[in-house]
């Protein structure tokens, strides 16, 4: 496990102009009936701009506590972060953020458009650039046709895909995307972490993404972050080596097996502690 | 459950707040023709006259007269400290002089409605937890009766009160309670058959495979499966039936000329011009509600507890 | 003899056919859905006309079905107006001002947690409470005339309907609320857009509880007092007259009347939670 200031370090090292995410010494404890529980513990990061980063780890290492601090869902109770050079919640007021769930949680009661209009609709764009939007994020996801379905009539590789146009149609700074694949089966999987990547490539956006799936993180990220529970912390930052063009056979390469193995070891060091 | 004791309390201490401000307004007509009669000057003469003015002038023009509302002894709006001692009075003083069962005491007639009460309840789930078997056991019953057991709930049950007690009369019945109970019965049913067909088919379709591998008997599924399945149900629609046979029992008291129970309370006390008599059966019929699904609460409390459930 | 053998042979047939049906491949279609309950209907209205002329029960006891239709038709014209001043004044009127009254009174408590934990645990007891015994209070309060039935049909929708819309309110879940987050709507924004759209559900069930209520407040309040017409005027009276027979005229037509209600509401609650999969799963 690397200390903080280790991991301060490697910030110092490599300082970027373009820092999109600094988190410093950042900490979440929740007060519940078994005593406190340490969701986020002096965790410290960086991440710049068009970063696609992957957080892993087992459940209840706070990965997703951690996505959720960044969005202002969660208020830290200790640490500072920074998004934009702004606190999360002027960043969300600001509207960086498009966040996508587990779950699609797509509104049955809106059409596949209706939904993806919705965060239009809400931060007040003119019917002609919502009619725009919608059509341009619908074709970048591969929906084109079903505008008019509702969201129970789609399968649901599909209604996560509508779910990330959502994200996408508001043209945020950041995606943050929470398992948006954990519930569903491999090989729409790989379709959709392709896609992902084209998407990535095609908009540039910084992405931050949880998993806990290590060929999914190897896959997709520039930089992995790897946590570990009780308390929540990183225990390893691993910067990917592997090229941005990625066809689905790279997973075979030796230099995936190689931080795939890395994100492994990373894993098991934190198991250590329990 | 999540105990919201003191925003419950809040908010019963600003109703009772809100009540005794109404009170004020609601009376003020009546204490000035109280007060005038008694010889007290009232500005203006005569409630005729006063009929045109609106309550808060008369309020204001009469001050010294608003309070003799809230001691009125037949108010439009009674105080909350005038129903709480017409109850007392109608109970609790009642059992200390030992006149606990007079006619005029609110235990007498809560008895009563309970009876009625106890045994439409038991008629009422008894049809609802039969229905539920045969419906979810057989298509042809499901397809026949559910859309009538919902016809049956928007007929609106007081219409048909008096007939049934013509009828149960006609046929020989004397007994007062006997169509008292059919109608609590009539009420009390629906909630328990519909949350009883829920209930019997809640086991997953997994369950209900694995008794299948077993080969075991359809009698078998219900007793093993999806009786003990349906149980937290079978408390949650109980405590709805049991309230559903209370406004059944007292609906069939209201229109039916009963002479005794909390119903027939309320009737008498609207025939003789007596508002606190029905208000204080209406809390008391509050409060044999509240009792009753308490009771059953509790009991439901330790079934669970011994079915090795959460509570 | 003729009349009970009858009965007996149609009661007989009319099950072979509904257990036929029921048993059949076409079990789950619209048609058999729809006639299968009907034929059940049908059977009990045979029964009862042939059991009532096979042993010759009074009129005055139990009318046949066939003299109760016969003076439904000769005496539309009261039952027009009995009608009109229960249903129309009394039921309807008090329906929407307590619907819209417990509409509004959930948005506006919906806001303080405080108002809304105290609120709902006591609007769930008075809700299952006999309501309708305030009826002689309200009567005396506001009259004879339909305003004091508007008023007991008030009282006794508004909290069936109340809890339901503070529950509904609660009913959007986390993960959707966290989306409106990270859009930084507004109250207003989420309330219209996701909040009010998931308790459309849960409201509907209050106003389908609700239409029944009505029916009953509005003609009991009548029993208290009322003009010379209105249903629950005309029940009492016929009691009193021993024209039963019009007294079942006015109950089909209360029948008649709670169902449709019932259903219109139902389809309008189609309508608008389509969505919803007790909407669109068939069988429930």
């Amino acid at each position: 496990m690397l200390t903080t200031d280790e991991i301060d370090d490697v910030t110092e090292r490599d300082p970027s102009p373009d820092v999109v995410i600094a988190a410093d010494g950042l900490s979440l404890t929740f007060q519940t009936n078994d005593g406190e529980v340490h969701a986020l513990k002096d965790v410290s990061l960086s991440i710049e701009r068009g970063d696609f980063v992957s957080f892993i780890g087992p459940s209840g290492c706070g990965k997703t506590t951690f996505l959720r601090v960044l969005a202002d869902l969660e208020k830290p109770t200790g640490g500072a972060i920074t998004v934009n050079g702004v606190s999360p919640e002027e960043a969300r007021k600001s509207r960086a953020y498009g966040y996508v769930f587990q779950a699609a949680g797509l509104y049955p009661w809106r059409t596949i458009a209706g939904n993806v209009r919705l965060p239009l609709e809400i931060m007040g764009y003119s019917k002609s650039e919502m009619a725009e939007r919608v059509s341009k994020v619908m074709e970048l996801v591969d929906l084109s046709g079903f505008e008019q379905k509702f969201p129970w009539q789609l399968s649901g590789g599909m209604q996560q895909r509508a779910s990330i146009a959502r994200a996408l149609a508001f043209d945020a700074d950041i995606l943050l995307m929470d398992e948006p694949f954990g519930a569903l089966d491999e090989i729409v999987r790989d379709h959709l972490n392709e896609q992902l990547l084209a998407l990535w490539a095609r908009t540039g956006k910084t992405i931050g993404f949880v998993t806990h799936s290590i060929p999914e993180a190897v896959y997709l990220s520039t930089k992995i972050v790897v946590m570990s529970p009780r308390p929540g912390r990183i225990t390893d930052v691993i910067d990917s080596s592997l090229p941005k063009e990625r066809p689905l056979g790279i997973r075979d390469t030796p230099e995936f097996l190689e931080i795939a193995h890395r994100v492994r070891d990373g894993l098991r060091a934190g198991h250590a502690y329990d | 459950m999540k105990l919201s004791f003191f925003p419950v309390l809040g908010v019963l201490g600003a109703i009772v707040v809100l009540w005794y401000l109404a009170v004020a307004p609601m009376n003020i007509r009546v204490a000035l023709d109280v007060a005038e009669r008694a010889g007290a000057e009232v500005v203006p003469k005569g409630s005729v006259v006063r009929r045109d003015v609106s309550v808060w002038r008369l309020m204001a023009q009469n001050s010294g007269h608003v309070a003799q509302g809230y001691a009125l002894d037949r108010p439009r709006l009674p105080t909350p400290q005038q129903v709480g001692q017409e109850l007392w009075k109608t109970t609790g003083k009642m059992v200390q002089r030992g006149r606990t069962w007079s006619k005029r005491s609110l235990i007498y007639h809560g008895w009563i409605t309970l009876q009625s009460t106890f045994w439409g309840f038991l008629l009422g789930t008894s049809v609802g937890i039969l229905g539920a078997v045969l419906i979810t056991h057989l298509r042809v019953m499901e397809l026949s009766l559910m859309p009538w057991a919902i016809i049956s709930q928007t007929i609106p049950i007081v219409a048909l009160a008096p007939m049934i007690i013509v009828l149960s009369s006609q046929v020989g019945i004397e007994e007062r309670g006997v169509p008292k109970a059919i109608i609590s019965a009539y009420l009390c049913y629906f909630p328990v058959l519909v949350g009883m067909v829920k209930g019997l088919r809640s086991p997953a379709p997994a369950q209900l495979d694995l008794l299948k591998t077993y080969n075991a008997s359809q009698f078998q599924v219900f007793r093993l499966l999806r009786l003990p399945a349906s149980v937290p149900y079978l408390f949650t629609t109980l405590k709805v039936g049991v309230a559903a046979a209370l406004v059944g029992t007292i609906v069939g008291e209201l229109p039916t000329g009963a002479i005794s129970g909390l119903g027939a309370r309320i009737l008498i006390g609207d025939q003789f011009g007596t508002p606190l008599a029905i208000w204080s059966a209406l809390f008391a019929a509050a409060i044999l509600a509240g009792a009753l699904v308490t009771l059953l609460d509790v009991a439901q409390r330790l079934v669970q507890r011994r079915m090795g459930g959460r509570t | 003899m003729i009349w009970l053998g009858f009965a007996l042979i149609f009661w007989c047939a009319a099950t072979l056919v509904n257990v036929r049906l029921a048993g059949s491949a076409y079990n789950d279609t619209r048609l058999v859905r729809i006639f299968v309950p009907l034929l059940f209907g049908a059977t009990l209205l045979v029964l009862w006309e042939a059991l009532v002329r096979h042993f010759d029960v009074s009129p005055v006891i139990l009318p046949p079905p066939s003299l109760v239709a016969r003076t439904f038709v000769s005496s539309t014209e009261t039952l027009w107006i009995d009608f009109q001043q229960t249903v129309v004044k009394g039921a309807l009127s008090g329906y929407v001002i307590g619907m819209v009254a417990a509409f509004l009174t959930a948005i506006a408590i919906d806001r303080s947690t405080f108002l809304t934990r105290g609120l709902l645990p006591i609007g769930n007891f008075v809700a299952a409470l006999p309501i309708v015994g305030i009826a002689p209070i309200l009567v005396s309060w506001f009259g004879f005339d339909w305003h004091s039935k508007a008023a007991v049909v008030v009282v006794m929708v508004f909290f069936p309907i109340l809890v339901n819309c503070v529950q509904g309110l609660k009913e959007a879940e986390a993960m959707q609320r966290d989306l409106m987050r990270t859009y930084a709507a507004s109250y207003l924004q989420t309330l219209f857009k996701l909040r009010l759209p998931a308790a459309m559900p849960f409201v509907f069930n209050g106003l389908k509880i609700a239409t029944t209520l009505a029916l009953i407040g509005a003609i009991v309040a009548e029993y208290f007092g009322s003009p010379t017409r209105g249903m629950g005027f005309r029940i009492s009276t016929g009691v009193g007259s021993l024209s039963i027979d019009l007294v079942w005229a006015e109950i089909a037509v209360a029948a008649l009347v709670g169902s449709a209600f019932y259903g219109a509401v139902s389809l309008m609650e189609r309508s608008v939670t389509f969505w919803h999969p007790s909407q669109r799963g068939g069988r429930s």
